[in-house]
């Protein structure tokens, strides 16, 4: 039996405390992003949203959760249906899982990885399993095509999203979030690696297959995609596991290039809760202005235009730290 | 009307005089009665050799003259079958009837000569049972499969309460249910080619792209499109059946609910053709008023195409605009004719009421605001570097192909092929007014866009016209057939009387005769042709609507697409549902 001191059960004590207020904090931004969502929507297309429940339509989300949780958890007969199951708790856990290495303060971190930006990457390459999942054990053509069009999407997406990081964990020397932006303290990541951050911006909006790059669910093509299937809940754990991703992508655009708590006067966490809401409102307005590219468009922009970028600016980056060190 | 001797001519010349029967109708489109035998080489003269040649099939269509009394000089016949052919460059109509007799319902198809025969004869197959001999598939297109009987045949009924009751019981929905699977085989698809096996995707008829009910079955390779088999007679509600069992006012509000986002366009056609026949002079201020509100129901339709189109590609927000600013349009239609999408303002020989006070500066209103939005969504959305990446090239078709389908209105003007009925033919006093047609160059999804916004615009031209030069005068002509004696009056004779009593309940009489009139509708040539067997009620009523030839067209120009451009072309075709299926 190993022996714990009280200091140290204190520690483990207030690490689950921590982990337990950033998930829910995650969760429920995820679900305020809803109605925010829909009122932003609502602004940009000369008309309300929800403006109904609540004030200003705000408890909107509440009254959509408690009608999702009382409809009727279907399962169809043709499904597999343990992976049908499976398929969007693994959307929710990868996405949960990735805010445990964000610093949202200097002492606000549930893991202190040094490798956080590997295991970024490699929560949100499983993050795909949960798409190809759905759409495989729904057995519906739609749903299979809009899996395919996913995998391939992700997987080419992620190869950018790697490649933009490089320079900014070159320009730190460190794999670390904390570190990296602490390594802004001069200047934010934004100004000197601007190419890799709208890569970045791109590739983490495929990765969550947000609009413009919602292709896996377009809903003109494929009804809704590999979530055509589901109904209730299980539906709504896809719905919240895609604005965790907003949540998620606009904190990591805060950490890696926006100098994440780093502001005057403000505490640090108002500072990032700032600028990462301002990257969640754009995400908003992306979907509210842009038009959907095809599929083999979208692999083409990404393998001819992003690659070529995020290698050129690898090389020079990488070039300038030797030369500078 | 135009060369109509010089053709028969022609057609005496060719194949000899007595192989014809020459029929007058009431609209002067030449009509001739030709055996069946010689029927396919007479259209195939027409088509090419003949001047000028009627390049496009544009109706084809059957009448089931059982029941129908007053046809003097006709040749014996228990079912005509009428191809109607057009020339677009001059303008020229020709008729050709073919008789038939109820024991012996074959003639030869006309596929071979005009791709787009194919589906009219199916249909007419389906309505009336008569068999098209070498057709390669003759098979219900409006009816379920399953349907028994010919729906438009005269012994058929036109009402449910005629039928047993319907119980659809497991055993009956199964039955239904598998005569709807999709077999490739019937339809000459391979299910696999050498290396791979294709998937057979099942789209509609209820889907979020295909605008209404209509299903598409996609023949896949991946997600590239190797076949298509659009599958129509969802939306199918009998228009033509229902116009032998209305009065000749009361079919009225039918018409507006054909294309139901054309509104009073419908009405159109349908009262200019019965005017023309009664040789109703319609007052100046009608003819005016009609092509306000049609060209208000062009923008209202045309905006709807845009919004649905920008949509379909994946952006979201424009649709709620230009829903909005429909909205404004409606506002100013409705505060005209009282309602919003389906007036039935229109009347045979006028229209139900007078403007209302104030009309010209609602108009107004909504001409100095609507032009500066659209000018506004061209740059956004039209010009939008994704949205022309996704239409350049995609769902193109040459002039050639246009008028081999029987492609009208927008969707040939993209290609460049200059004809504007309004401005051809004029009708109902187009030739006053100054407007443009524009026109495309690659006949693709970008260019139909293109001609639909650039058509708005002209539109607000037109209606700027109407508004500023509107003529004063009555809002009805003073016809006995169209507006019966004044109420007032009918309380001190008993002939004013009676003579009230029958126009308001049974309706005019509308004496024996045969009439197509043709308008350029919201998406493309829309006619009726009504036949009257001198009844309170049409003998026969036969729609000619543009969407049904321009969803025949689909298969040809989505192959070898994806499916998202397959959705592009659906969107840019610009079709109603109801406007196919009637």
């Amino acid at each position: 039996m190993m022996e714990f001191t009280q200091a140290e059960a204190l520690g483990v004590l207030a690490t689950v405390a921590k982990t337990l207020i950033i998930l829910v904090g995650a969760v429920l931004m995820a679900a305020l992003m809803i109605p925010i969502e829909r009122r932003l929507l609502g602004l940009w297309q000369d008309r309300y949203g929800p403006n109904r429940v609540g004030p200003f339509g705000s408890l909107q989300v509440v009254a959509d959760m408690v009608k999702i949780f009382f409809k009727e958890d279907w399962i169809p007969p043709f499904a597999d249906k343990a992976v049908f199951v499976v398929a969007p708790a693994i959307i929710m856990v990868t996405s949960l899982l990735a805010f445990a290495v964000i610093p949202f303060t200097p002492t606000w971190t549930v893991a202190n990885l040094n490798v956080g930006v590997l295991f970024l990457l490699a929560m949100s390459s499983l993050g795909v399993y949960s798409v190809i999942f759905a759409g495989w054990a729904s057995d519906n053509k739609y749903a299979l095509i809009g899996a395919m069009r996913t995998a391939a999407q992700m997987i080419s997406y992620e190869v950018f999203m790697g490649l933009s990081l490089l320079g900014v964990v070159l320009l730190a020397g460190s794999f670390n979030l904390g570190d990296i932006i602490e390594s802004q303290r001069g200047m934010w990541n934004v100004i000197p690696q601007f190419p890799a951050f709208v890569i970045f911006f791109i590739a983490g909006c495929a990765e969550i297959h947000r609009a413009p790059f919602d292709l896996p669910e377009a809903e003109q093509e494929l009804t809704a995609g590999y979530h055509t299937e589901y109904s209730g809940m299980k539906f709504g754990m896809f719905f919240v596991g895609e604005y965790l991703g907003i949540v998620l992508i606009s904190c990591l655009v805060t950490v890696l290039f926006f100098g994440g708590w780093l502001g005057p006067w403000l505490p640090g966490f108002v500072w990032f809760f700032l600028k990462a809401f301002t990257f969640m409102c754009f995400f908003v307005l992306l979907r509210a202005s842009t038009v959907r590219p095809r599929y083999d468009q979208l692999m083409a922009f990404g393998w001819k235009i992003l690659l070529p970028i995020a290698i050129v600016n690898v090389a020079i980056t990488g070039a300038i730290v030797v030369a500078t060190s | 009307m135009l060369d109509t001797t010089h053709i028969q001519e022609q057609l005496f010349e060719r194949f000899g005089r007595d192989h014809f029967t020459i029929q007058i109708t009431a609209d002067g489109i030449p009509t001739l009665w030709v055996g069946r035998d010689e029927i396919i080489e007479v259209l195939r003269y027409l088509r090419a050799e003949s001047t000028p040649a009627y390049r496009m099939l544009y109706d084809l269509t059957a009448i089931d003259e059982r029941a129908r009394h007053n046809r003097p000089g006709q040749p014996d016949s228990d079912f005509t079958v009428v191809y109607h052919l057009l020339s677009l460059k001059p303008v020229a109509e020709v008729r050709l009837k073919v008789a038939l007799l109820e024991d012996d319902l074959h003639l030869p198809t006309a596929t071979t000569v005009w791709p787009n025969a194919n589906w009219y004869e199916r249909e007419v197959w389906d309505m009336f049972g008569i068999v098209f001999d070498g057709h390669p598939n003759l098979r219900r297109i409006i009816m379920p499969p399953t349907w028994q009987g010919h729906p438009l045949r005269k012994d058929h009924s036109a009402r449910a309460t005629e039928f047993e009751p319907l119980h659809l019981d497991p055993k009956r929905q199964d039955i239904e249910e598998d005569a709807l699977q999709f077999k490739p085989e019937d339809w000459g698809m391979e299910r696999a080619s050498e290396d791979n096996e294709f998937m057979f995707l099942n789209m509609g008829p209820n889907h979020p792209s295909v605008h209404g009910v209509f299903r598409i079955v996609l023949q896949l390779d991946g997600e590239e499109i190797v076949g298509a088999v659009p599958d129509i007679g969802y939306h199918h509600r009998g228009a033509e059946k229902m116009a032998e069992r209305q009065s000749w006012h009361t079919y009225i509000p039918y018409t507006d609910r054909v294309d139901y986002l054309g509104g009073v366009m419908n009405e159109l056609p349908y009262v200019m053709n019965i005017e023309s026949v009664m040789g109703i002079e319609v007052p100046e201020r009608v003819k005016c008023v009609r092509v306000m509100l049609s060209e208000f129901f062009r923008i209202t339709s045309h905006l709807m195409f845009f919004g649905t189109y920008v949509q379909d590609i994946g952006a979201m927000s424009p649709i709620f605009w230009m829903f909005s600013d429909r909205q404004k349009a409606y506002d100013v239609i409705e505060a005209i004719t009282g309602f919003r999408m389906h007036p039935a303002f229109f009347r045979i020989g006028g229209l139900s009421m007078d403007l209302p006070k104030g009309w010209d500066r609602l108009v107004g209103e909504f001409l100095d605001w609507f032009p500066d939005r659209l000018t506004e969504y061209k740059k956004a959305m039209a010009r939008n570097a994704v949205l022309v990446e996704r239409s350049k090239h995609i769902g193109a078709y040459s002039q050639d192909e246009a008028l081999d389908w029987g492609i009208t209105g927008p969707g040939l003007r993209a290609t460049g092929y200059d004809f504007d009925l309004r401005r051809d033919r004029p009708y109902s006093g187009y030739e006053n007014y100054d407007f443009e047609v524009p026109l495309g160059k690659n006949g693709d999804c970008m260019d139909r866009l293109d001609v639909r916004i650039e058509e708005m615009f002209q539109s607000c031209r037109i209606i700027r016209q109407c508004m500023e030069n509107m003529p004063e005068g009555p809002y009805k002509s003073d016809h006995h057939l169209t507006t019966p004696p004044v109420k007032e009056r009918t309380m001190h004779d008993i002939e004013t009387l009676i003579a009230h009593f029958l126009t308001v309940s049974w309706g005019p009489v509308i004496p024996a005769m045969e009439s197509c009139t043709m308008v350029e509708a919201t998406k493309g040539l829309n006619s009726y042709y009504s036949i009257s067997d001198k009844n309170t009620m049409s003998y026969r009523t036969r729609i000619r609507t543009p969407s049904f030839a321009h969803l025949q067209q689909i298969p040809l120009i989505s192959q070898g697409g994806l499916v998202a451009d397959l959705v592009a072309i659906i969107g840019s075709i610009d079709f109603v549902m109801a406007d196919v299926d009637r």
